[in-house]
């Protein structure tokens, strides 16, 4: 949060619509995503009630669980919902973990060995990899927890299940997992990727609900957001996303429908309507959020995609690669918990794509920068005078170009002389500060500690010289290599520009030692993992 | 019945008082400083109620598939005389239990008032702090009590346990699932500080009979299921830090008189039902009665209290109103009204705004740069 987005939901309560905080999308969004919203029970870890999943808007899968506290059904369940997430995904070459093949590393599966993280770099970059969409985090939660308690399974031995389940649970896992990396976006979660690019008039806890956050940012025509947002905490008309249902649905429609189920089943007779009619009812909570997680897509969609957003995908595409491939390959599937040096690994790797993440956003994103700018580690205004054609004596005793160019900005500078900065999109260029001076009597924006006199002066917009600063940099690199700047490589007199401190540069991992040489301060070296007949036995209930 | 008991009584109206739980306690640490909960949950007012009379009822509602699991869970736990939840103790949490008894105060010879079974409670558990250490019993469903607001409250857990390492252990049982050793942090949470209630319940009865705090442990049982099954995993949790929070709120829901003070006389939420139990009350008249009572909402409010909705729609338009977050961001102004004055620079900001109204105003003129005059 700051002052920008902050100020944003103060005008998007004002405008009553959500108002703007990214002018570029920050995420990928796939041609043919896979939506997927689940239903639990209520007071179970993990039993799923219901789903609807698929790759076409218009024609949902639905799937039931007539008794969620039956095991069998719920097996049932995930083998439904592996079929439909495996035809998706071995849609996507490299993928090719298409159902035969997923039967065939599951059965491999119990024979695989070592941490199989290698091979990296040799294997070719899938083309294109699949996307999973989940109303909210919750959603994305239950995702983790469903692989968690399906990928140990086996499809042979006294336990055994589909075969199909168990692959389902490794992938499942693999997209949870991935969803956590910052930047990623194989799994994501509808409110987190709207809320990334609007602010609405309410709180974050109250964004949290697709509906309103829909409601906010695309209110139907006759009202307004405020509106709309409101009306959506009904849940007869707006149902929760899931993955927790309606405690009211819950008590006076779901209990009644479950126990006719059962009833008819024990019975004869019956079963196929009280199926039907518990089916019909639990489509009404579903469609809701399924057709808004759709409406998200097409919403984000609709946004110029920011420039470093193909990198990212990228490494998504490579990270479905790995893991296509150790399915494939027989690896064993993730372990209940990290080794220690795995889990360092994973935190180091999660934390410097954060990093990059911020300043990739910033350097695709003016409305994010706007946020640099105001922390001072940007700056942007007009060029106010500019010598492109300055060449100087190098400390090599040879001729360079070094063009100067004098920025005029309201912007709180904090920069000093000697920082060096660099103009978004244009990662091969410098611009060294010379100097700083501040224009007019009264301070700089914020850093202004002159009190109460000082921001008396200011009535009406854009209040003249005050709190202006002018600013010289001078340039070097990315000028092409004659000592006249390539056309287009030297801001001109009267060009807006903007100079950040932000790089983007490529950060190494942190040294970590082989998980055989952990210390034993963290445990020792671990014992490799090996799935036990405990882990595929395990009670599900 | 002192004054601030016949005002509280007043406030309450006819209705019959609702009793603070443990849940209600803990709920207090979450917003201290809103004097309308502290206010209403002292005189024992039914929120709900007054919520939905006045148009707002609570969000709230508790799945009967999450009650149903949550009572099996716990019989489970303590079927045979608590078999499940001793061989937890002695095997996972390794604690030297010897012979053991059971004695559940669920009622007390059929009789279930609480006076009686909290008597009951308080005559158990003085005999077993007065025996040797050896004597180990499990109390069910103990009654304890707990002043809150100048009330004596009555107090549930699940179980005492005694004696665990020459102490008594407050035993909390709960269904949510603890996976790969893992469990909802919130949910936990929850749980610990709900934990740190019986604690000083139990720590005040025990005083009550001359025995130091000592007796029971920083320490409380968590009981629930273990990964996706119905087995129990336990782990014990240290609830030091919920018992300052806690102490520091119930010291401040005594000193209920200093905000009684500060609300008119005649104020009072009584709904006036008529004879079939009807809430009759002029609607506006209660809004007038509620609004007497200052209110600090903050939408974590939405999660834990009755009145919720009803604050929040009366804090539309503020800042508080759309998260902490955004309040502080905007230099803790108030009104959204007066930011956007500011941020337009169509008023002078007051002395202590300065620094807040130039950092709105820089991100205003960037907004408006960036995404053109609509900003």
């Amino acid at each position: 949060m700051s002052v920008l987005t902050a100020l944003a939901r103060a005008q998007a309560w004002q405008a009553g619509r959500a108002q703007p905080v990214a002018t570029v999308r920050h995420v990928h969004v796939a041609p043919r995503p896979f939506v997927f919203v689940p239903l639990a029970l209520a007071g179970e870890a993990c039993a799923p009630l219901a789903a609807m999943a698929g790759d076409d808007p218009a024609d949902p899968r639905l799937l039931v669980v007539a008794q969620p506290r039956n095991r069998t059904q719920r097996f049932a369940f995930a083998a439904e919902l592996g079929r439909e997430l495996l035809r998706y995904i071995g849609g996507f070459p490299a993928g090719g973990a298409g159902e035969e093949g997923a039967g065939a590393a599951a059965d491999r599966g119990t024979a695989g060995q070592g941490a199989g993280e290698g091979g990296e770099g040799e294997r070719a970059v899938p083309p294109d990899a699949p996307q999973v969409w989940l109303p909210n985090r919750a959603g994305i939660g239950f995702t983790r927890l469903l692989g968690r308690s399906t990928r140990f399974r086996r499809a042979e031995g006294e336990h055994a299940v589909d075969p199909v389940v168990p692959v389902l649970g490794r992938w499942l896992t693999f997209l949870a997992e991935r969803s956590e990396h910052p930047g990623s976006c194989l799994m994501l979660a509808a409110t987190e990727a709207l809320a990334l690019h609007w602010a609405t008039g309410q709180s974050p806890a109250e964004d949290l609900n697709l509906a309103s956050l829909i409601g906010w940012i695309d209110p139907p025509a006759w009202t307004d957001g405020r509106e709309a947002a409101r009306a959506a905490e009904d849940p007869l008309a707006w149902p929760p996303a899931g993955p927790a249902t309606d405690p009211g649905f819950d008590n006076e429609v779901l209990a009644r429908l479950i126990a006719a189920c059962d009833r008819a089943e024990a019975g004869g007779g019956e079963a196929a309507r009280a199926k039907a009619a518990l089916g019909e009812a639990l489509a009404g909570q579903l469609e809701p959020a399924w057709r808004l997680t759709w409406r998200a897509i097409g919403l984000l969609r609709a946004l110029p995609e920011g420039g470093h957003v193909a990198g990212r995908w990228e490494a998504d595409r490579r990270a479905f690669g790995w893991h296509a491939a150790h399915l494939r390959d027989g690896g064993p599937p993730q372990p209940r918990r990290d080794s220690a040096v795995a889990a360092a690994r994973r935190l180091d790797s999660m934390e410097r794509a954060a990093a990059s993440l911020a300043v990739q956003r910033a350097l695709d994103d003016p409305l994010v920068m706007a946020e640099h700018r105001l922390a001072g580690e940007a700056l942007a205004g007009r060029v106010t005078a500019a010598e492109p054609d300055r060449v100087i004596t190098g400390p090599s005793g040879r001729r360079v170009l070094r063009p100067l160019v004098t920025v005029r900005t309201h912007d709180p500078v904090s920069v000093e002389p000697g920082t060096v900065l660099a103009p978004p999109g244009r990662p091969n260029q410098h611009a060294r500060v010379e100097s700083v001076a501040p224009l007019g009597a009264r301070g700089a924006g914020m850093a202004g500690a002159s009190g109460a006199s000082g921001a008396s002066g200011a009535s009406g917009a854009g209040a003249g010289a005050a709190g202006e600063t002018e600013v010289v940099l001078e340039l070097s690199g990315g000028m092409g290599q004659r000592l006249t700047p390539a056309p287009g490589s030297v801001p001109g007199v009267g060009d807006w520009v903007c100079y950040a401190t932000l790089r983007d540069e490529y950060q190494p991992p942190a040294g970590f030692p082989e998980p055989e040489q952990t210390p034993w301060t963290h445990g020792g070296p671990p014992r490799p993992y090996e799935p036990t007949d405990e882990d595929a036995r395990e009670a599900w209930s | 019945m002192n004054a601030v008991e016949a005002r509280l009584d007043r406030l309450r109206g006819s209705a019959a008082p609702r009793a603070h739980n443990a849940r209600t306690i803990s709920a207090l640490a979450s917003n201290p400083g809103c004097a309308r909960r502290a206010v209403m949950d002292a005189a024992g007012v039914d929120k709900q109620r007054v919520a939905a009379h006045v148009g707002h009822p609570a969000p709230f509602g508790q799945s009967q598939f999450a009650i149903t699991r949550g009572n099996a869970f716990e019989a489970q736990v303590k079927a045979g005389g608590c078999a499940q939840l001793l061989r937890l103790l002695r095997e996972r949490l390794r604690l030297p239990i010897p012979e053991v008894s059971y004695a559940n105060l669920d009622d007390v010879a059929g009789d279930t008032s609480n006076k009686v079974r909290h008597a009951r409670t308080r005559a158990l558990l003085a005999r077993a702090a007065a025996s040797g250490q050896d004597a180990g019993t499990l109390f069910d469903h103990p009654l304890l009590r707990l002043r809150a607001g100048g009330r004596a409250v009555y107090l549930e857990p699940d179980l005492i346990a005694f004696q665990l390492r020459g102490r008594f252990h407050v035993v909390e049982i709960k269904s949510f699932a603890v996976i790969d050793g893992q469990a909802d942090g919130g949910k936990v949470a929850a749980a610990v500080i709900q934990s740190a209630v019986y604690v000083l319940a139990l720590r005040d009865l025990l005083a009550e009979l001359g025995t130091g705090p000592e007796a029971v442990s920083d320490e409380v049982v968590l009981v629930c299921p273990k990964d996706f099954s119905n087995e129990p995993t336990a782990a014990l949790l240290d609830v030091r830090k919920q018992l300052t929070v806690l102490r520091r709120q119930l010291a401040r829901l005594d000193r209920i008189e200093d905000l009684l003070a500060q609300i008119p006389q005649a104020v009072t939420f009584d709904l006036e039902p008529d004879a079939a139990g009807v809430p009759r009350r002029d609607r506006r008249a209660l809004e007038l009665a509620i609004g007497a009572v200052p209110a600090r909402y903050t939408p974590e409010c939405l999660e834990t209290c009755e009145m919720c909705r009803f604050c929040r729609e009366e804090a539309a338009g503020s800042t508080a109103a759309l998260g902490r977050a955004t309040r502080d961001d905007l230099g803790g102004i108030d009104d959204i009204g007066t930011v956007l004055e500011l941020a337009r620079g169509s008023v002078p900001p007051a002395d202590h705004q300065a620094e807040a109204a130039a950092a709105i105003r820089a991100a205003a003129r960037m907004r408006g740069e960036i995404l053109g005059a609509t900003g």
